[in-house]
């Protein structure tokens, strides 16, 4: 067992976790944070996508212990008080998602993606989500998505998950970091 | 009143799978919860000669571990199968885990269970089978040669069944043809790709001697008769719960060894059992589709005019025989003949046995096979004949009007097929792509351009009972659905299907909140649980909205009659005298006598006044049994760039005019659409399983088995013309699979007819770049 400390949707953890953990098996089964989805074990379909360190990763090709000193922002951190990110909002008006299971690691690739390119066309997008699998949608209503979602990001000026790797949180903009430490 | 039905209302699903809140089953746990892991066999054939779980018991956190001898006295009953098609089908026996033979790659013969899922995972590892390695065989033809191991000991040959289905004399429509044509296609074997591994978690209650089951499945409500009888155990004992449930595509409509495995181990251990599995131990696992070869026959004029169809498929079972397997290739067998009449249609299938993951409903379930086959024949009939493929369809179309006969032996609800053509070349611009494809010929591009055109009609709305009755189908057709109004006055709608990603909370509601007259954000629609949903028929074959749907429609008049009549009774006068809008009873004529349907609806709970004869509470139950299938149909245009240098083909343009009839919510029509059509490309550019001789499953994982990401995909044009069904009050068709059926042949003929002009005539799918770059090579007589 290897002692980490990860601040997670602006929360710091201290967890003990076997070495050969990965990232999101220490997320779903020690945090309970199981909306970042299992997909595959090749990673290939990108349905665990987070943000480290504000960038999109696949939490299914990093260990537990390589998170230890960063910044994990999951789809459980995305929304403030209640209020859906604009990326989430806007898979839900251009209906971007049905059965609902690659929707987080979705949303995640796409503010990832979105942080450095934040007015992309339909190539881009599509190019920039090629790690990511959807068996429902065609990747029609997605794309549509991503596009609206970026717009009301650039409008908004949203930024999410920090980009600094301040293990504290204080590097995670918006201002929107939740007080306190848990000790699982 | 169509406040709602007809809008594209936002989906009352998305908040929580939004928000990391869905309640997949691997996200579920109980306290006490144990982890099961199999141990699948290696080998394509073999016969377990030993099992030693001795080491594996060892192992840190272990619990237990069992063979399938072991496990031999839990079961009631193998597997089930039922859909025997013919009397003399073959059916072997199949346990959840193999006693004595593993069948193939993938077959469960061990099972560990331990404390976590890690633990199981090691453990499994060090289960030690002793094997005799016995002769396969992987593919159709291999497996019909007279010499053939047999995958089945106990039977003389690998055949299972042989199904014919005739109408009108062939042999005569052949005989005066003025030409005739013959294609030989073959579909590869696919694998599904729900996005949510399966995963099952049975916890049992000792004392009571019950088991609920969480499971990612499309039927709960089979699940729960048929686990019933595979472990014995009462039914009323048994409840399933489907909670969300990432994507199925047929391949959840399925009772798999892993449910049945669970609840044994639940019910041996006493405590909760969860098996998860990982993407590539579901693609040995979980059932795959497709694996056909087919002839196809047309008989014609000389002016392309259709006389006759004689098909005859060969269908790969797999190693045993699933839910439906049987079945699949009979869903396709009146649909040879497409949207197109003539005089006499043949058909035969034979199902094969093989070493192989076994096969079963893949979305469009034989449909789209027998689409593929037609689709493209007919193209090539129209090359022979010298006409437009436009053309040669518009030639052959069935008239429009109601209970159309079909070639096929099936009566059309309702046929429309030349305006829905005719929408589609106008959105596409058929005349000005055509024109470029020919420019780029002319010039002798190296991109060269290519259209395809698939004019489909499938059916769906599984089904009239009595009519799976004489297929040999071995349950009914119908679905259920109870609407109450609560004393809030609010609207609770419980309905038989299960759905994992098409929306039917939202359209549900629609129905409801328009037939109720109350507003949707006071529906709540209960689905996916037996013990809240008791009555069920689920959710595959496009078969939802126009049976359960309809249920739900149904049950909501009801309601509306029953409240009517309290209405009639509360404001003295005779129910006749009511007008009901917008959830309001009023008199005729005196407005402002009024009882609105939540008003009722307490009034009905507390039973303080009643009509005679009349039971308290607001609430009706329906079963819809529908008179007919339902046959929705359409166009999609593809129009391929392809590389000539390299042999990719880039899908430039997709156009698809669909015609569902009435419309429920647009927006979740169109996303099924997307979803089917990009399933179908990928069938046709991408995807293929393949084995090697020995049973192997060389694309074993997401990285060699190419499931398409938006990077190989164009948005799509979506249009729809609207020709309501008679088959159902609402006048709906189905949706669901319509572009999975639809698309596949349009891309292939598209791809053709980029290299038609070099004198080819067919691409094998996945039309790879190699297999294209081949193709060309070939044509050019063998300089690339």
């Amino acid at each position: 067992m290897r002692r980490i400390s990860v601040t997670v949707n602006g929360v710091r953890h201290e967890a003990d976790v076997e070495p050969r953990a990965l990232l999101v098996y220490f997320l779903r089964e020690q945090l309970g944070l199981t909306g970042t989805n299992v997909g595959c074990d090749t990673s290939s379909c990108g349905a665990c996508t987070v943000l480290l360190n504000g960038q999109s990763i696949k939490a299914c090709t990093a260990l537990a212990v390589q998170a230890d000193g960063q910044d994990v922002t999951t789809i459980e951190g995305l929304a403030t008080n209640g209020t859906l990110h604009p990326m989430q909002q806007a898979f839900h008006d251009e209906h971007g998602l049905q059965c609902g299971f690659c929707t987080p690691g979705m949303i995640m690739a796409s503010v990832g993606y979105l942080s450095e390119h934040s007015d992309p066309d339909e190539a881009e997008v599509r190019e920039a989500l090629e790690g990511n699998l959807c068996r429902c949608t065609g990747y029609h209503n997605i794309v549509r998505a991503v596009l609206e979602g970026a717009k009301a990001m650039r409008d908004s000026e949203t930024v999410v998950g920090g980009g600094n790797g301040a293990a504290d949180g204080s590097g995670v903009a918006m201002g929107r970091v939740r007080e306190g430490v848990v000790v699982p | 009143m169509t406040k709602y039905v007809g809008g594209g209302v936002p989906r009352k699903e998305d908040p929580e799978l939004l928000t990391g809140q869905g309640t997949f089953v691997e996200t579920l746990t109980v306290p006490g919860m144990l982890h099961a892991a199999l141990v699948r066999s290696p080998y394509g054939a073999a016969r377990i000669k030993s099992v030693d779980t001795s080491a594996a018991l060892e192992a840190p956190g272990v619990v237990a571990a069992f063979s399938g001898e072991d496990l031999a006295d839990e079961w009631a009953a193998g597997l089930p199968m039922a859909w025997p098609v013919t009397e003399d089908i073959r059916i072997p026996d199949h346990w959840p885990i193999a006693k004595d033979v593993a069948r193939y790659v993938g077959d469960g013969v061990a099972v560990v269970v331990a404390t976590s899922r890690t633990a199981a995972t090691d453990a499994a590892e060090l289960v030690e089978v002793d094997y005799e390695e016995l002769p396969t065989v992987v593919d159709i033809e291999s497996a019909l040669a007279e010499d053939a191991p047999r995958v089945h000991e106990s039977m003389e040959n690998n055949e299972c069944y042989t199904w014919t289905h005739a109408t009108g004399d062939i042999d005569e429509a052949f005989a005066k043809a003025d030409l005739t044509v013959t294609c030989n296609y073959t579909q590869p074997r696919l694998i599904p790709n729900a996005m949510e591994p399966r995963a099952v978690l049975a916890q049992p209650s000792p004392a009571a001697g019950e088991f609920t089951v969480w499971s990612t499945t499309q039927i709960p409500h089979i699940a729960k008769v048929l686990l019933s009888m595979i472990l014995g155990i009462p039914e009323s004992k048994v409840r399933v719960i489907a909670p969300d449930v990432g994507g199925g595509f047929g391949s959840k409509l399925n009772v798999y060894a892993e449910e049945a495995l669970c609840v044994a181990l639940a019910r041996r251990l006493g405590a909760p059992i969860k098996w998860v599995a990982s993407r590539s131990e579901g693609y040995l696992a979980t059932i795959h589709g497709r694996d056909q070869l087919q002839e196809i026959e047309l008989a014609a004029t000389r002016e392309g005019k259709i006389l006759g169809y004689r098909v005859k498929i060969l269908a790969n079972m797999g190693a045993y025989l699933q839910l439906v397997a049987p079945g699949v290739p009979l869903l396709g067998g009146f649909l040879y003949c497409g949207s197109y009449g003539g005089e006499a249609y043949h058909f035969e299938c034979t199902g094969v046995f093989t070493n192989t993951t076994p096969t079963d409903a893949y979305r469009g379930a034989g449909r789209p096979e027998a689409t593929f086959a037609i689709e493209r024949a007919i193209d090539t009939l129209a090359r022979k004949v010298g006409v437009d493929p436009a053309e040669i369809r518009k030639r052959n179309f069935l008239p429009t009007g109601e209970m159309v006969e079909s070639p096929g032996g099936l009566a059309f609800d309702t046929t429309d097929y030349e305006p829905n053509l005719d929408r589609a070349l106008e959105v596409l611009d058929y005349g000005a792509v055509s024109a470029e494809r020919d420019k780029r010929r002319e010039e002798g591009a190296s991109k060269l351009l290519g259209i395809g055109l698939s004019t489909y009609v499938e059916m769906c709305g599984l089904a009239p009972s009595q009519v799976l009755a004489s297929l040999n189908y071995g349950a009914g057709g119908w679905d259920a659905a109870t609407v109450r109004m609560l004393p809030t006055g609010k609207a609770e709608v419980v309905t038989g299907t299960s759905p994992h990603g098409q929306g039917h909370v939202t359209s549900w509601s629609q129905i409801a909140a328009d037939a109720l007259g109350v507003d949707i954000d006071d529906v709540e629609v209960l689905h996916g649980d037996t013990h809240v949903a008791p009555h069920g028929m689920n959710t595959y074959g496009s078969r939802s909205l126009s049976v359960g749907g309809i249920a739900v429609h149904e049950a909501c008049g009801r309601v509306v009659d029953k409240a009517r009549a309290l209405a009639a009774h509360l404001l003295e006068v005779s129910p006749d005298d009511l007008e009901f809008e917008d959830g309001t009873f009023s008199v005729k004529g005196v407005p402002d006598r009024t009882q609105s349907i939540q008003e009722l609806a307490f009034a009905a709970w507390t039973a303080h006044s009643l009509p005679e004869d009349t039971e308290p509470g607001l609430e009706a139950h329906c079963v819809w049994d529908p008179p007919n299938f339902t046959f929705p149909f359409g166009s999609h245009i593809c129009v391929v760039e392809i590389d000539t240098d390299t042999g990719e083909v880039d899908v430039v343009r997709y156009v698809a005019v669909d015609d569902c009839g009435n419309v429920i919510n647009p927006t979740i029509v169109d996303g099924q659409v997307h979803g089917g059509i990009a399933q179908g490309v990928a069938a046709a550019l991408y995807e293929e399983a393949v084995y090697s001789e020995d049973g192997t499953l060389e694309t074993s994982t997401m990285i060699n088995y190419l499931v398409p990401s938006a990077a190989e995909l164009p948005s799509f044009e979506l249009d729809r013309t609207v020709t309501p069904s008679n088959s159902n009050p609402l006048g709906v068709k189905g949706i669901g699979e319509a572009g999975t059926i639809a698309s596949t042949p349009a891309v292939i003929n598209a791809v053709v007819d980029a290299l038609s002009h070099m004198g080819v005539e067919d691409v094998a799918m996945p039309a790879t770049p190699e297999r294209v770059w081949r193709t060309i090579r070939d044509a050019n007589g063998g300089a690339a």
